[in-house]
């Protein structure tokens, strides 16, 4: 199956059969009060620069988020769409529990955009998804609705399917719904990282979507949490995520993106990994030489 | 060192490293010797629970030993709870708390509870996605020192205004205290909506707690002392 997302310029497709799709997570005013403070003053050059930033260490696509309470969510998310558009040509999943913000974001982008989010939710799947459709975009369903994220991986399943078939009531390709698992800290469960992956497996060998997860989120609350993201990732690959939203600017993570679609088979002759090899070896040097001996 | 001190030493360091058999057996062990449950509680579970909240604060202790700590510590709670209670003694003081309609994350929250609990308050949980009315209810029924609300969301954050909307028109707003947290939230936003503080995390959340029922505790001492000296005054002029 496979999922195809768009910008003016590009073209991204997420598929089981194809290297692994990373979708920066930097914009996101949550937890960040310098970005959140110039995003609530209309400023959008971190925006701008996050942008480029995570383009360049290897995001195929980019969330943006613009979540600032008591603010116009929607004025800002456009705002802040349009500024990542500018500086970048990485398709957008467009981030927002704000459904007034979501139907903004979708009718000011270029492309086939990825919504993030729906849940199962009854209310949830009847406001978004018709948008959805009317904006020909692509969906994140999260398997979990009003009563709260179950620990039982084949429910998290069958919420998944019914936010598939409910989306093709809408009209909406199967492709278009990738499904996010729910990834959530280790550190208040130790059962939560195996739910995951359970998960997982069964909605690869039982629906086929596409998946995408926080990834960051498994190791909130601990230290030297990069070692524990860069460790989930290959987990989550092999268990059939085939995208997730994560922070490629963290160097172990942008690696073992790279170290799982070789080891999985997605790195023919592992070109990819000899070219990012290189670029870093490239820049070591030049840090060195620009340093005073 | 007495038995005694060694099984206070001894609670105040498990607790710390969240070892829970090793509480609750000194806890069964203390009770045999009959040391006043009391004494257990103040002087080695909670200055070992605010050790591990200083810790978290300062980056120095991690989430899982926060819960690890807070279980080892409730296992004995559930023993000296009941004996505390035959006593008469009265908790620290009463909190109702619960994540805000349209809202289910709960992680931050049990943590909150859990603290609070090691804090010796009363808490009453309402849950996850609980209506205003039901807030209301609460703290009516219970009420509360303090009343927390907690949202995860930007969309559920309103809600933190609609159920104080709630609570004015029952009249009731003005008698408890109003804390809110969240991982969106901020403390302008709370002021914003007018609730009465906010709280980065848990043991924020905690040490204000205790810091506004302290401070009640010591005005309500202040006013008693007054109290009585006008009495007094009024008194001496009968007799004069």
């Amino acid at each position: 199956m496979e999922t195809v997302l768009s910008s003016r310029g590009r073209k991204v497709v997420v598929s089981i059969d194809r290297p692994f799709v990373i979708i920066g997570e930097r914009i996101n005013p949550t937890g960040r009060k310098v970005l959140a403070a110039e995003m609530k003053d209309g400023r959008m050059d971190r925006v701008r620069s996050d942008a480029i930033a995570q383009a360049a260490a290897g995001a195929h696509m980019l969330d943006v988020n613009a979540g600032i309470p008591a603010l116009d969510e929607a004025a800002l998310l456009v705002a802040a769409i349009k500024a990542v558009a500018e500086v970048t040509d990485a398709p957008i999943c467009i981030d927002s529990s704000v459904i007034e913000a979501l139907e903004a974001g979708l009718a000011a982008y270029e492309g086939k955009a990825l919504v993030n989010s729906v849940t199962a939710e009854e209310e949830r799947m009847e406001r978004i998804l018709p948008l959805v459709k009317k904006h020909g975009a692509a969906v994140i369903g999260m398997a979990n609705d009003e009563t709260g994220i179950s620990m039982v991986p084949e429910e998290r399943l069958a919420l998944a399917r019914r936010i598939i078939e409910r989306a093709g009531d809408h009209g909406i390709p199967q492709e278009d719904v990738i499904i996010d698992p729910i990834a959530m800290t280790v550190a208040a469960d130790p059962t939560c990282g195996v739910v995951t992956l359970e998960t997982m497996r069964l909605i690869r060998d039982r629906l086929g979507n596409n998946m995408t997860c926080g990834a960051s989120n498994v190791s909130f609350g601990l230290p030297d949490r990069a070692t524990v993201n860069a460790a989930f990732l290959p987990l989550a690959m092999h268990a059939g995520l085939t995208c997730a939203i994560t922070n490629p600017l963290v160097p172990e993570v942008r690696r073992a993106v790279l170290a799982g679609d070789l080891l999985l088979g997605h790195d023919e002759y592992a070109m990819r990994w000899i070219a990012s090899y290189r670029a870093e070896a490239a820049r070591q040097v030049a840090r060195e030489g620009a340093a005073p001996a | 060192m007495s038995r005694e001190e060694e099984i206070r030493a001894g609670l105040f360091d498990n607790t710390l490293n969240g070892r829970a058999p090793e509480v609750k057996a000194l806890t069964e062990e203390g009770l045999a010797l009959h040391m006043d449950p009391m004494d257990i509680l103040f002087k080695a579970l909670i200055p070992s629970l605010e050790e591990v909240g200083r810790r978290f604060e300062k980056g120095d202790f991690f989430v899982p030993e926060m819960l690890m700590a807070a279980r080892a510590m409730q296992g004995a709670l559930t023993l000296l709870r009941p004996l505390i209670a035959e006593t008469g003694a009265q908790p620290v003081g009463r909190y109702v708390i619960g994540t805000v309609k349209g809202d289910i994350h709960d992680i931050g929250k049990n943590l909150v509870v859990i603290m609070l609990e090691g804090a010796g308050f009363e808490v009453f949980d309402l849950g996850v996605n609980t209506p205003p009315e039901k807030f209301v209810e609460a703290v009516i029924a219970h009420k509360p020192d303090v009343l927390g609300f907690s949202a995860f969301l930007t969309t559920t954050m309103p809600m933190f205004k609609v159920n104080i909307e709630a609570l004015k028109k029952a009249g009731i707003r003005d008698q408890v205290h109003i804390a809110v947290g969240g991982a969106p939230v901020t403390e302008e936003y709370a002021k914003h909506v007018g609730a009465d503080s906010y709280a980065p995390d848990a043991s924020m959340a905690t040490r204000q707690a205790k810091q506004l029922v302290g401070a009640r505790n010591e005005a309500s001492q202040g006013a008693q002392a007054l109290e009585q000296a006008v009495k007094l005054i009024d008194d001496t002029l009968k007799k004069g």
